[in-house]
């Protein structure tokens, strides 16, 4: 048992580290600011165009329905995981912020779920920036 | 412009686009991420429509 735990922290450490390539730090970059686009330039063209369509209509449609945005001062820790789901959607978080948008609307039970759809749009492309850095590396195809 | 879906229409969106992203970035082959996506959305959808029931079981 001990060997085997000594022979698999061996093999690990004897793994060699992935070369970093300009691609590996540009389509993590891309993609973050706009959904999709790190797999577009690594030339995935159906799958960045329905990451796009995907994280894009989820975010859209969320500000359509009232929803609000969070600032990084938020002040309650709900808050602040609320502008770090928020954040993954990179351009369009700040787009929205500059626009001056997403204020939310208390009166209308819906906008709540405009929130929610604009944080998960901003996870989702946080994993759709992680697929494309492990495209870029070469550990997915 | 205001866009006011219903409880059902939002959970439909949510879950066709949130199983599109997790079939693209959580498999491998086209093949395969088609077969996830279709399940994450069954599941998204039909954890949904099955909390929806069991909520009405239990106001009953």
């Amino acid at each position: 048992m001990a060997n085997q735990t000594t022979a698999k922290t061996t093999t690990k450490a004897a793994e060699p580290a992935q070369p970093a390539s300009a691609m590996s730090v540009i389509a993590p970059a891309v993609g973050w600011l706009i959904p999709g686009a790190g797999h577009i330039i690594q030339k995935l063209w159906i799958r960045g165009s329905l990451l796009f369509v995907s994280i894009g209509t989820l975010f859209v449609l969320g500000l359509l329905m009232q929803g609000h945005i969070y600032k990084a001062n938020g002040g309650d820790i709900l808050d602040m995981l609320g502008f770090v789901g928020d954040l993954g959607a990179g351009g369009m978080y700040i787009v929205t912020l500059a626009m001056n948008g997403g204020q939310g609307a208390i009166a209308f039970a819906i906008a709540d779920y405009g929130t929610k759809f604009m944080i998960v749009a901003g996870l989702l492309n946080f994993i759709a920036v992680a697929d494309a850095y492990h495209i870029a590396i070469g550990k997915k195809q | 412009m205001i866009i006011q879906l219903t409880h059902f229409s939002a959970a439909f969106v949510f879950a066709l686009f949130a199983s599109i992203v997790f079939g693209i970035t959580h498999r491998e082959t086209t093949r395969d991420m088609f077969r996830y996506g279709l399940y994450c959305f069954v599941m998204f959808l039909g954890g949904a429509l099955a909390a929806g029931w069991a909520m009405w079981l239990v106001r009953r």
